[in-house]
């Protein structure tokens, strides 16, 4: 067997999920490659050949996968695929974008957001918003999955895999950048952050939202939100956790001003310590929270700020 | 410009899904069914194309067991001009509804699809990419804005790093996200025209797609319950907490 890992990344810098990729990949067992589809990315390359247990990282470097437009990557991909039994990639909105379009051409199943491997054809994945755990066994010639990286640990680095260069270039012609607003902050990524603190529709606007950012100095945590506060337009949309959003594990995850719906529950249920606040005693969020504490947030958050 | 919409019947979204005890599959025996909020949104996009003289026509098509034609009779009131309903018992996944989907692409030859970008049920947010796949389309995923002009369609994206616009040509696929649209309830007016609105039926077992999945469900357990915690008094009793037990924090 052996599996092809598609790296996550944004040209300059290897993102977190990736080796948990491989820390997956090992409980399936066999070969691992990387994939590191981009361009002017070497520096990516470097860090995947870092990871332990990485044979092998296959580099892609071209003007069309500086965007990783779905449609040139998975050409790609799905060239690459003969000889591997498993393609992985991680369940952002990256791999959640190309992969299914992998899977078509090789026409079989794609597997989504797998959370456990049972065995190399047998896997974990959440359905209903995650209030249902299904596990599936795929008799495909290549099983062809996104992995929910929060749901594993990072294999270790210190590492030097040997780094090759591809020289194949799909530009499909059937898609093209146009350009980009992307979210500027000096805090850590959501699905990276050891502590999140997120606020919801109880937060009344964005200006209020100032309020989380001391705390998050102090605790160095991300900033994240509920859906109603991202729709009423108080923070951007990468900001939101949930079913339909990001999916978050830290070790420790403040809600503040939210209701505890379920599709915002099953993006952060699995965090390990959940501390919730909230003005009403029956919010649902306080049925799962290790720490509630009931009260007015604008009196209670100038308190945590100044407690820490 | 005629639009495709696929629209799953999904559980409702309020409705918080239980497992069966054999752990065979969850149990949607008496659980209130609607259509995907995804493809809501999917359907409220054409509808807005439409009145704003882009598109000309709406075809809606779901997938699925006699009562999918509830969901079509709800998108037909919203405002789509006729449906489709692709009759099949067959627990279908992702790839085996793009295929059937591509049947219909190549028959209708619409200049759009739009699609949600995720069934709340499944959570498979696969449809619109494969079908992109299949029928050889660029795609515009997760969208939260779409504008047309000149035989392109600009998609706006919401990605996991904010916001990313792409153009493609069309024919092309767009599955929508949350942001996209306020989708519309039906009037009653409407709701009675829908009734005489055409929907076809076509079985899926007389389209060319082979209908069996390589995916097998071993078995759907239920998660682990997390148990609440306790209530604490005040913010000097949580830090306390949050340092001495739980050793969360510094
Ligand atoms: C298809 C679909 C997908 C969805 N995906 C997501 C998702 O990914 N993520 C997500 O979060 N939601 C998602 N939702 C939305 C979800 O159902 C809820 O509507 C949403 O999570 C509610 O956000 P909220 O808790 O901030 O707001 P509300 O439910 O309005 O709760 C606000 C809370 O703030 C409290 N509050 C108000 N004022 C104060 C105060 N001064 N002090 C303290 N507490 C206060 C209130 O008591 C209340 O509990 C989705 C819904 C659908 C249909
Ligand atoms: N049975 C179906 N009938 C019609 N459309 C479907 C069906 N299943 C999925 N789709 C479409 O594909 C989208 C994404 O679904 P999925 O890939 O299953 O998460 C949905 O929002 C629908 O637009």
């Amino acid at each position: 067997m052996s599996i092809l890992i598609y790296a996550e990344h944004d040209n300059t810098e290897l993102k977190a999920e990736t080796a948990k990729l491989v820390h997956a990949a090992s409980q399936i067992g066999g070969d691992i490659d990387v994939l590191v589809a981009g361009h002017d990315c070497a520096a990516v390359a470097q860090a995947a050949a870092a990871i332990s247990g990485v044979s092998r990282v296959l580099v892609a470097d071209a003007g069309c996968y500086q965007y990783q437009l779905a449609e040139n990557v998975s050409a790609l991909v799905v060239e690459l695929a003969d000889g591997y039994s498993h393609i992985l990639a991680a369940a952002t909105t990256t791999g959640k974008n190309f992969m299914p379009r992998v899977a078509a051409l090789k026409d079989v199943a794609q597997i989504s957001d797998i959370i456990a491997v049972e065995s190399a054809d047998t896997f974990v994945r959440p359905i209903y918003a995650g209030n249902a755990i299904a596990t599936v066994q795929s008799s495909d010639a290549v099983k062809v999955m996104t992995v929910r990286a929060s749901a594993f640990d990072a294999a270790a680095l210190g590492h030097s895999a040997a780094i090759e260069a591809l020289t194949q270039a799909h530009d499909a012609g059937l898609s093209h950048f146009v350009s980009a607003e992307l979210t500027v902050s000096e805090r850590p990524e959501l699905t990276a952050a050891n502590v999140i603190i997120s606020g919801g529709r109880g937060m009344q606007n964005g200006e209020n939202f100032a309020l989380l950012n001391g705390i998050a100095d102090k605790l160095g945590a991300a900033i994240g939100a509920s859906r109603a506060a991202v729709d009423a337009g108080f923070v951007p949309n990468d900001m939101q956790v949930g079913q339909t959003g990001k999916i978050v594990a830290p070790q420790l995850y403040i809600a503040v001003g939210i209701s505890g719906a379920i599709q915002h529950l099953a993006g952060m249920k699995d965090s390990k310590v959940i501390v919730a606040i909230n003005k009403d005693e029956e919010a649902p969020i306080f049925q799962i929270a290790d720490y509630g504490l009931v009260g007015d947030l604008f009196d209670i958050l100038p308190e945590l700020e100044a407690a820490l | 410009m005629k639009i495709l919409v696929p629209v799953k019947r999904a559980i409702d979204y309020n409705v918080k899904v239980k497992v069966k005890a054999d752990e065979s599959n969850v149990d949607l025996a008496n659980v209130k069914m609607s259509i995907n909020p995804f493809c809501e949104i999917a359907v409220e996009e054409a509808i807005r194309l439409k009145e704003s003289g882009t598109a000309t026509e709406i075809v809606v098509v779901s997938i699925g067991a006699l009562a999918c034609v509830e969901q079509i009779r709800t998108a037909l009131a919203l405002g789509a001009d006729r449906g489709i309903h692709i009759q099949t018992e067959a627990e279908l996944d992702s790839l085996q509804i793009a295929k059937l989907l591509k049947t219909v692409v190549d028959k209708e030859t619409p200049d759009l699809v739009i699609l949600g970008k995720q069934a709340i049920d499944s959570d498979n947010n696969q449809t619109g990419q494969m079908l992109a796949a299949l029928t050889n389309m660029g795609q515009g995923t997760f969208a939260s804005k779409v504008a047309i002009s000149d035989g392109q369609v600009a998609v706006t994206r919401e990605i996991d790093g904010g916001l990313q616009t792409v153009s493609l040509t069309l024919p092309a696929i767009v599955t929508t996200d949350l942001r996209l649209n306020e989708p519309r309830y039906a009037s009653l007016p409407n709701i009675m025209k829908a009734k005489r609105k055409p929907i076809e039926t076509i079985a899926a077992d007389s389209l060319d797609v082979n209908l069996t999945s390589n995916v097998k469900l071993l078995k759907v357990s239920a998660p682990a319950q997390r148990s609440g915690g306790v209530k604490v008094a005040d913010v000097a009793e949580l830090v306390a907490k949050l340092k001495t037990e739980a050793k969360v924090i510094a």
